[in-house]
């Protein structure tokens, strides 16, 4: 075909590529994002999505960098049917090298088989289900942020150490939910906590008022709730329209800002307990915050969005050492230790667990999320009300 | 006993926001024999209206709480009685010939698209959204029975809402011509009543009565999301269906048997309360193979 074409158009084309080199010269890499962007959590989804953004961009403007990096950015919805079509359309496009991925336990736990068999190497930046990397050995499947075993085991000392002894459960019926149950019945009364009563209830319920009746006649100091924003609203405004009088104590899935605005002042006092800490105690914390910022998103990358950051800067530097290629890119991964991140080191174990845990205890004080040791309830200024 | 008083208020809540739903199916099959699926989402574009008519009234400074709930009802029940006189005119009358499986179909589509608009439409309309406590929030303890005097204020409200229905349909002329349509439309015709007419107030009524369910769910749990109506929906036509469909009264029977099943499923049973929803509608599959036409049978009942 170059036989027809005349002399003086191979040689103008040359020119026009020499010219235009420095942005063209790098071979292009594709790598994904997946997360819930709409449904309720989505606060949560996008706010990562931003993150993992962030860090493709900064490295897009990188000279140094080898790829020119492209995002793929797909909604899991925070639903396992969903999750899977997602993963399978992340992992089917062989272009995709690796993906960050999941905010849900419901939606990561469903989809890691599709990863390995389409052998997509993906870290996980939210998700906290123990058994997404611990059920089975998957080469392709890693996680950033800590475990809800680590989680509850935080939860039930602290809430035992400050003098609660009776406890009722309530849980969402979704592999999330289930796990939180499990792990914190079983720290709370190795601490000699006691739980009255146990409540499964399904994630799109309404109506709490009969199960928080029967809790109420338990007569409880602290409901302990698994289970996301959305119904975890809804259980704390009931206990409220009920007289239900007792702390509620949530798990990572209710510190969103949206927690608090949809509450107003009912928030006080709620607890939480995540993997990590606030961006301004991370050790990168203050350098992720700025760059953010500079950014201009108008959304708060909210509490896993540096995790992101991570797990999509851990795969950029991985694509950059062994070069796009997913085979390499799942080895290399396996071998992570000591990475340097704004989350502090990061080192998997042979099922790709960061074993580097760091939980943060939180509570509502005047609308805000304030961590534990700053707030006055610490403090003994306010007292969580029995 | 303060603990069961207690289940009782919760119940009757729920039964008479189920009851509310349940008799707008009934009227739509009293007057046309139709099933109209997307009454449930009729009930949270009504509630979504409602809830922009506060912001708006917020941002027009008008910040009195009594002012606030008296505007955004009228405005959610006018806006979807007119809706739903719409959908009468536009999607179910033009269907009159065809099967009645047609309406059914195209208004669960309806449906689908009204839910989805809401999702998508609304600003940020994925998220739930804080409904406003705009009644007073004075709580009576009595032991482990707490009152609050807004849900004692929304049960009174939905009573007198199907009371006022009950006269409406009972004691007017309209109730009147209603009545004789959903007998024999084709006689009401040769009496001289507008048949067309009296469909599209039947569907206009039974559309405000969902928006004013709507309006009293997000006052109850003060959270509305865009899926709302979906659940509601089918709680609401179980009740319809289970009591019998065509009658007002079979409907609120039916939608507080509904709210009663699942207290009881949560409550009572041994297992988790996770199963509070099957219980409730395995009792009414057993129901309806027991009393096929529902529990209070319209006369000449046909089944769809």
């Amino acid at each position: 075909m170059i036989r027809n074409k005349r002399p003086s158009a191979i040689a103008l084309s040359l020119a026009v590529a020499l010219v235009s080199l420095p942005a063209a010269a790098k071979d292009k890499a594709k790598v994904a994002f997946i997360g819930p962007l709409t449904g309720g959590v989505a606060a949560n989804g996008i706010g990562a999505r931003n993150s993992a953004e962030l860090a493709v961009k900064l490295r897009n403007a990188d000279p140094k960098a080898k790829y020119d990096y492209e995002l793929l950015v797909l909604d899991d919805e925070c639903k396992p049917n969903v999750a899977v079509q997602v993963a399978t359309k992340a992992g089917a496009d062989r272009s995709v090298i690796a993906a960050a991925a999941h905010y849900c336990s419901a939606a990561a736990i469903a989809a890691v088989e599709t990863y390995n068999r389409l052998g997509l190497p993906m870290v996980v930046w939210g998700a906290v289900l123990p058994d997404i990397t611990y059920r089975a050995k998957y080469p392709e499947v890693h996680r950033v942020n800590g475990t809800m075993i680590n989680q509850n085991e935080v939860a039930a000392k602290l809430m035992t150490g400050l003098g609660f002894k009776k406890w009722v459960v309530i849980h969402d019926t979704t592999d999330y939910g289930k796990g939180h149950n499990e792990y914190f019945s079983k720290f709370v009364k190795a601490n000699g906590g006691q739980i009255l009563g146990t409540f499964g209830v399904t994630a799109d319920q309404q109506d709490f008022t009969a199960e928080l009746t029967q809790a109420k006649a338990l007569n409880p100091e602290v409901i302990y709730f698994g289970g996301l924003t959305p119904i975890g609203i809804r259980v704390r405004s009931q206990m409220d329209k009920i007289g239900l009088n007792a702390v509620l104590q949530g798990t990572s899935g209710i510190k969103s800002d949206a927690y608090i605005q949809a509450l107003g002042p009912l928030a006080e006092g709620s607890l939480s307990f995540i993997e990590g800490a606030p961006i301004e105690k991370l050790p990168g914390g203050k350098f992720f915050q700025e760059q953010y910022d500079k950014a201009g998103y108008k959304e708060p990358p909210e509490a896993y969005g540096a995790f992101a950051f991570v797990a999509m800067q851990l795969i950029l530097d991985t694509i950059e050492q062994v070069g796009p290629d997913r085979k390499k890119v799942t080895d290399a991964l396996g071998k992570v230790a000591n990475y340097d991140s704004i989350i502090g080191a990061v080192t998997f174990d042979d099922h790709g667990q960061n074993t580097v845990p760091l939980i943060s205890k939180y509570v509502v004080q005047d609308g805000k999320w304030v961590i534990w040791e700053d707030s006055e309830y610490a403090s003994g200024k306010r007292k969580l009300n029995k | 006993m303060e603990i069961a008083l207690q289940y009782l208020i919760n119940g009757l809540m729920l039964g008479v926001m189920y009851g509310l739903v349940a008799v707008g199916f009934t009227l739509f099959f009293g007057v046309l024999d139709v099933i109209k699926f997307s009454h449930g989402d009729v009930l949270t574009v009504g509630v979504f209206t409602g809830f922009a008519t506060y912001l708006a009234l917020k941002a027009a400074q008008v910040s009195s709480p009594l002012v606030q709930l008296i505007v955004l009802s009228i405005v959610a029940m006018a806006a979807m009685a007119a809706l739903g006189a719409l959908i009468a005119r536009y999607l179910v009358l033009p269907l009159s010939g065809a099967p009645a499986l047609n309406t059914l179909l195209i208004t669960l589509m309806l449906g689908t698209v009204l839910r989805e608009g809401v999702r998508l439409g609304f600003p940020d309309g994925s998220n739930p959204k804080p409904f406003p406590a705009l009644l007073p929030t004075t709580a009576y303890t009595f032991g482990h029975f707490t009152l609050r005097l807004d849900s004692l204020m929304l049960l009174a409200a939905g009573l007198a809402m199907i009371v006022a229905v009950h006269l409406l349909i009972n004691k007017t002329k309209l109730g009147l011509a209603i009545r004789a349509v959903a007998q024999d439309g084709e006689t009401a015709r040769t009496m001289g009543i507008n048949f067309t007419a009296v469909v599209l107030i039947t569907f206009a009524i039974g559309s405000g009565v969902a928006a004013f369910a709507g309006v009293m769910n997000g006052l109850y749990y003060n959270e509305i999301n865009f899926s709302m109506g979906l659940l509601l929906g089918v709680f609401g036509f179980s009740a319809a269906v289970v009591g019998g469909l065509g009658n007002i009264y079979g409907a609120i029977l039916g939608g507080f048997l509904f709210a009663g099943l699942q207290t009881i499923g949560a409550v009572a049973l041994p297992f988790a309360s996770a199963y509070k929803d099957v219980f409730a509608l395995a009792v009414i599959i057993a129901i309806m193979a027991w009393r096929p036409t529902g529990l209070i049978a319209e006369k000449s009942s046909e089944r769809v």
